[in-house]
């Protein structure tokens, strides 16, 4: 596979507010056609970083580019925006805002009317057409804000916090639509607190804490920078195995926990069978991207996030 | 983004805000408005009319004979030409009784006749009596008819011709006079129909902000395109509501005056050319008012920070009138020309202009000067926005202030 180009690129990114800094010196490459999501707890500085890379605020400092475009705006046909704070005309009907926000960015109005339909029908939705946002629910409305971002078929979609606010199944339809978008060459970008949705979703993970990233790069690497983790449990309490086990392995329960030693598991299982440990049960397992957020992160802002996995969406 | 995205951003944001208010039940309201201060005036210029009807003059008793009554009355209509601006008193002619005191008191005491004061001893030897102030209007007109009925009873009437008079259509002073007043009409009607409209545009950004819709609008279209596009929208709605009205009111001068439009006074451009000017120097002023009043308006959050707003952006707008009509009746004159100068009254200024003087090239420099300074205070009101509300941008800081930190 060859070296793709570049959807969105920010460079030290700086924002201060009142003085104080939210963004701070945040910089960030999204290739194009893949999944990104954007970690961090709230207040790390994940709005303000996508507000900035759209071009809706200047940065104090750095530069941004967005599908080739050093003014954000320009590219404005080819994005889509789903806001964290979700905002539609109440007194306008679905359809109607669906068009709207298309043809805010481009789209004709009557294609943006026929493309709004196909859209609510094609989800089973056609009886909210015409009924205006104020009648809709807080998940309906949402439903229809996100479809109004994909109706003008952009080539960059950008979600902040896209999974807030929604149901188990609604949340399950968003990540197959992000999944369905990736699959059609779209770049897409979210900003999540929920580690679970980014682990199923993102090919590429940024993590911000305190408005700095982190880590930036493949959810691979990000795990990868962690060693596995050992479960162990045996029958022997004692015994010449012990000397088998790293120094940092901790018990918790009857069971042992440790990272897999630099060389690896045979020479562990056979320091085990020769140290006559009577193995009851060893699994390996490979390290989350929870874990990964803690060991990058810090283990404060992995509180902040909440936990470890998505108990949004049903298993 | 370039020029023809952004006002194809604009006509999107203006096609919403345009349908979304005319096809508000709201908007019937609005266009039906002029009918309410019409509907009042209607009511208390009735009530004042009946009032004044009701209200008994100022009667006096006289107490004469029928000559000398007859004399003083004479008198009374001769000099009421004079008295433009209040009413002349009522004189009531009572014959004299032998007992004069008792018939003052029983004159002054009867409440049926509502007598202000009693007039007796002739015109040789006239006395007053009443409850009046001895140098008030009244002592007074009743002096003037006592002594203008003295002159006509010594001097006998005149045999000399009465005064003719011929009419010409026009003359200098009453076309200076008439042209006046229709600077200071369209002057008014401009200033009316701009307080009424613009102080709409403060709440303007209130539903996309409290909606949310800005970040939505924010980050499509330049924050240029999103006001240049309410702006427009509004103006759209003003017209229709402006088309209705004077339609409306065109209709009624037709009805209520014979000869219609054409019996006005008639302007210095002609009135066709003056009604256009009137609708684009309407527009002009909107914008360049409403422009202002977007910036300011979209700083406020809630409905009840316009309302605060409100006040003192209606203040400006009546000094931004006061300011123009200066110039009203000498349009060379420097308060003429600075306020046709100054961008938020030039509009006002210049119309005041066409009702006065028919030299037509000041209008297309002014016009162009208002549309430079429309483009101008959008530009500045979105950057305002753009810092304030959007918190974008470097933090702003004073000169002095940005030497320190370089």
């Amino acid at each position: 596979m060859g070296e793709r180009a570049n959807a969105a690129q920010a460079q030290d990114l700086v924002k201060e507010f009142d003085g104080k800094r939210a963004v701070d010196g945040v910089s960030l490459t999204v290739p194009e056609g893949s999944i990104t999501g954007i970690l961090g707890p709230n207040g790390a500085g994940k709005t303000t970083t996508i507000r900035m890379m759209l071009g809706i605020i200047d940065p104090t400092s750095g530069s941004r580019t967005l599908l080739g475009h050093h003014r954000p705006l320009e590219a404005a046909r080819e994005v889509g925006y789903l806001p964290e704070e979700r905002g539609l005309y109440p007194a306008m009907p679905a359809a109607e805002a669906i068009a709207f926000m298309g043809a805010l960015r481009g789209l004709p109005l009557k294609e943006g009317r026929r493309r709004a339909i196909e859209l609510l029908e094609g989800r089973g939705h056609g009886d909210w057409a015409k009924r205006p946002i104020r009648t809709l629910s807080k998940g309906m409305a949402q439903t229809v804000q996100l479809l109004g971002t994909i109706a003008h078929r952009p080539r960059l979609i950008v979600l902040d916090e896209p999974f807030s606010g929604l149901d188990a199944l609604n949340q399950e339809k968003l990540e197959q639509l992000i999944r369905d978008q990736a699959a059609a060459g779209v770049t897409v970008i979210f900003s999540t607190h929920v580690i679970a949705h980014a682990e199923r979703l993102c090919e590429r993970v940024a993590i911000i804490a305190e408005g700095k990233v982190a880590f930036e790069g493949a959810v691979d690497e990000a795990r990868g920078r962690l060693r596995p983790i050992v479960h162990l449990r045996t029958r022997a309490e004692g015994g010449p195995w012990r000397s088998a086990m790293p120094a940092d392995a901790k018990q918790v329960g009857g069971e042992w926990r440790f990272e897999l030693p630099e060389g690896g598991p045979e020479p562990l299982l056979k320091a085990l069978i020769d140290g006559e440990a009577g193995i009851e049960t060893l699994s390996i397992e490979r390290p989350g991207l929870h874990d990964a957020f803690i060991a990058i992160a810090g283990e404060s802002a992995a509180q902040a996030m909440g936990r470890p996995t998505g108990e949004e969406v049903p298993q | 983004m370039k020029l023809p995205e952004k006002i194809r951003a604009a006509f999107v944001i203006a096609r919403r805000d345009f349908t979304a208010t005319v096809l508000s039940k709201t908007f019937l309201f609005f266009l039906l408005g002029p009918l309410f201060p019409l509907g009042v005036g209607f009511l208390f210029g009735g009530i004042g009319a009946q009032m004044d009807q009701d209200a008994s003059r100022p009667t006096i008793a006289v107490i004469a004979s029928a000559p000398d009554f007859a004399l003083l009355d004479a008198a009374r209509t001769r000099l009421s030409p004079l008295a433009a601006e209040g009413p002349l008193i009522e004189l009531r002619r009572a014959n004299p009784e032998p007992d004069l005191p008792a018939q003052r008191r029983h004159l002054l005491g009867a409440e049926k006749a509502s007598v202000l004061g009693v007039l007796d001893g002739g015109l040789e030897a006239p006395h007053f009596t009443g409850a009046v102030d001895a140098d008030g209007r009244t002592v007074k007109q009743v002096r003037l008819f006592i002594e203008e009925a003295r002159r006509m009873k010594v001097e006998a009437p005149l045999a000399a011709q009465a005064m003719t008079v011929t009419l010409t259509s026009t003359s200098a002073g009453s076309v200076a006079f008439a042209r006046g007043i229709t600077a200071r009409l369209g002057q008014g009607l401009l200033f009316i129909l701009t307080i009424l409209l613009a102080g709409m545009l403060l709440s303007q950004l209130i539903e996309e902000k409290s909606s949310k819709v800005i970040e939505v609008l924010a980050a499509a279209v330049p924050v240029d395109s999103i006001f240049l596009g309410k702006l427009f929208a509004m103006l759209g709605a003003s017209l229709i509501g402006i088309a209705l009205w004077t339609s409306g009111a065109a209709a009624a001068v037709a009805l209520l005056k014979s000869g219609g439009l054409a019996t006005l006074p008639p302007p210095a451009v002609g009135w066709p050319l003056f009604l256009v000017l009137v609708l684009v120097y309407f527009s002009m002023s909107y914008l360049l008012i409403g422009a202002t009043f977007l910036g300011i308006g979209a700083q406020a959050s809630t409905v009840r920070e316009v309302q605060t707003l409100s006040m003192p952006v209606t203040m400006s707008q009546v000094l931004l009138f006061g300011f123009a009509s200066l110039g009203v009746g000498k349009p060379d004159s420097p308060e003429a020309i600075g306020a046709a100068v100054f961008p938020l009254s030039s509009p006002f200024a210049m119309l005041a202009r066409a009702a006065e003087e028919p030299t037509l090239w000041p209008h297309i420099v002014a016009l162009i000067w208002q549309a430079i300074w429309v483009a101008l205070i959008l530009k500045g009101a979105a950057a305002i926005f753009r810092r304030s509300v959007l918190k974008s941008g470097p933090a702003w800081r004073w000169p002095w202030q940005r030497r320190r930190a370089a």
